[in-house]
């Protein structure tokens, strides 16, 4: 796989706003709309891009989430070490994020539902009784002060000068 | 009452920039591509730094050079991204902004009734500081036939007997163009034949688009007959901590080194503290705005040539410098009437230099957003022509 400075270029639009438009991609990466779109395309192909999403603000949608990051103390199995626990416990459509971490625990994931009592639930009855677990801790977030490179506490910045020497 | 004011100070003009643009000041809903720094806020890490270093107490002067961490944390840099490797003992001088290097510089290698060849367009603080120093600006003019380079032959027909020295400024503002191996070698004859020194400003050189920056003692010839200058307020959006240095050969940094005490001292503390932790851990901060400039050019001067601006695609800076000839307007009437008609604020070339007459200085250090509006507002005037 090749990549340029031109791949990088779009890959760094898209992330930002996977829908500007292929014109304003071009132009953006000075390339032709044929060029970019094929490069977008092999990008997708090669697996670059992984996936377009919206981020849904679901409160304002009428349906509030909770969240909870739980840290698990997992026994590693012999031969799988900790991957097929996580395949197990990854395919739960409630974990939003699954990582193996260093430390006390081994196991951390983010997990979100409707309200506290989803979250409490499903770690009492879901992950906790499962084989290898030897223990959960289930920390709820109260607010957030920043998600995926986004700060919700925007200031407004000290103003330029309209004109510099 | 006497006139205080001395006669060089009173010879010297007024920022033409500023002349031009105390209007918009006053004036609301003005997207200005006039102004010549980064529209993004310095990297919190580097803030941060600052911040603990206060509290912490550090407060008072440095060594007069800098701190040494600093020299070594700077020509590490050097060598690393450029490939220039200078003395972190000897040959370093830690200034308030390339501002206060520029000066220095000038100061430290011109006497009175030197000549001192400007490469234009220039920066317009330039000629001000020889003049300043009792030397004469000679201007010499780069052409967009050459990629706004200094060309060889234009250089040797602006030396005479009385030159002392050649100012360059590249990655340039305001034209985007930048010098490669090639063009330093053309120019490296000229300069060793004629036995001048080379003050070389490379502020922008981190915001080079296709390809890395060339500086300017890469070339062997020029080691010996070079001040350069850098800092860090273009690429790690550090404008107002006035941060930035020059190197030198040791002889001149040591005359250098006495001007700076006695007229700064030394750079602030706290953008020294800043600096540091810039080079340190700032180049993925910085990469990432040089690459959302890069984005913001290439749709920019795509757009200028779309509505009919002729642009060439500027190697580096953030400025993009579109030529109004086809329009039939001066460039300083084109810029009159798009501010006062469609509340666009660019720069007429003319302050610049001779050779940027009929050019526009656009800075594209604006988000994307204000890039579009201004583009859609420079159609609907050229429309109206």
């Amino acid at each position: 796989m090749t990549m340029d400075d031109k791949d990088r270029l779009l890959l760094t639009i898209l992330e930002d706003d996977s829908r500007t438009p292929i014109a304003d991609l071009a132009d953006m990466a000075d390339l032709s709309e044929e060029e970019a779109a094929a490069r977008i395309g092999i990008l997708e192909e090669q697996g670059v891009i992984r996936k377009y999403r919206a981020v849904v603000d679901w409160e304002k949608a009428g349906e509030p989430e909770v969240a909870a990051i739980i840290d698990l103390k997992v026994n590693p199995e012999r031969d799988f070490g900790y991957d097929k626990i996580a395949e197990r416990i990854g395919r739960f459509s409630q974990v939003r994020s699954l990582r193996l971490i260093s430390g006390v625990y081994d196991l951390q994931l983010l997990l979100v539902g409707r309200n506290i009592h989803e979250i409490t639930s499903f770690v009492a009855e879901q992950i906790a009784p499962m084989d290898h677990i030897r223990e959960t801790a289930t920390i709820l977030i109260m607010k957030t002060y920043k998600e995926n490179g986004h700060t919700f506490f925007e200031r407004e910045g000290g103003e330029r000068l309209p004109i510099s020497l | 009452m006497r006139d205080f004011v001395a006669a060089q100070a009173r010879k010297i003009p007024p920022s033409g920039i500023r002349k031009f643009f105390d209007m918009v000041q006053d004036m609301e809903d003005v997207i200005s591509l006039g102004v010549g720094e980064p529209d993004f806020a310095t990297p919190w890490n580097i803030c941060e730094a600052a911040i603990y270093s206060i509290e912490q107490g550090s407060t008072s002067y440095t060594s007069n050079r800098g701190m040494p961490v600093l020299c070594q944390e700077i020509t590490r840099y050097l060598d690393d991204r450029f490939s220039i490797r200078y003395s972190p003992e000897t040959e370093i001088v830690v200034t308030s902004g390339v501002s206060e290097a520029f000066d220095v510089a000038i100061r430290t290698v011109v006497d009175p009734g030197d000549e001192v060849i400007v490469a234009e367009p220039s920066f317009v603080a330039y000629s001000p500081c020889v003049m300043l120093a009792g030397g004469t600006p000679v201007p010499v003019q780069c052409r967009e036939e050459d990629g706004f380079a200094l060309n060889a032959d234009a250089l040797v027909d602006a030396v005479t007997p009385k030159t002392k020295a050649v100012v360059i400024n590249f990655p340039n503002n305001p034209t985007g163009g930048v010098m490669r191996t090639a063009d330093y070698r053309a120019i490296a004859d000229v300069i060793v034949d004629h036995d001048l020194l080379l003050i070389s400003d490379e502020i922008y050189a981190e915001l080079t688009y296709e390809g890395s920056h060339t500086s300017a003692v890469t070339v062997d010839a020029l080691r010996e007959r070079t001040i350069t200058l850098n800092g860090f307020s273009k690429a790690y959006a550090m404008t107002g901590w006035r941060i930035g240095f020059l190197c030198a050969p040791k002889e001149i940094c040591d005359a250098a080194l006495k001007i700076h005490q006695y007229v700064m001292m030394c750079a602030p503390v706290m953008a020294q503290v800043a600096a540091i932790e810039a080079l340190r851990r700032g180049s993925r901060e910085r990469d990432a705005m040089v690459r959302e400039y890069c984005i913001r050019r290439n749709m920019f001067v795509r757009g200028l040539n779309r509505i009919g601006l002729s642009c060439h695609m500027p190697n580096g800076a953030f400025y993009a410098f579109p030529s109004v000839a086809e329009t039939g307007l001066s460039d300083l009437a084109f810029a009159e009437r798009l501010l006062s008609e469609q509340g666009v604020a660019v720069v007429p070339g003319r302050v610049f230099g001779e050779s940027a007459e009929g050019h526009l200085r656009c800075a594209y250090a604006v988000s994307r957003d204000n890039l579009r509006i201004a583009l859609d507002r420079m159609e609907a005037f050229m429309a109206g022509l």
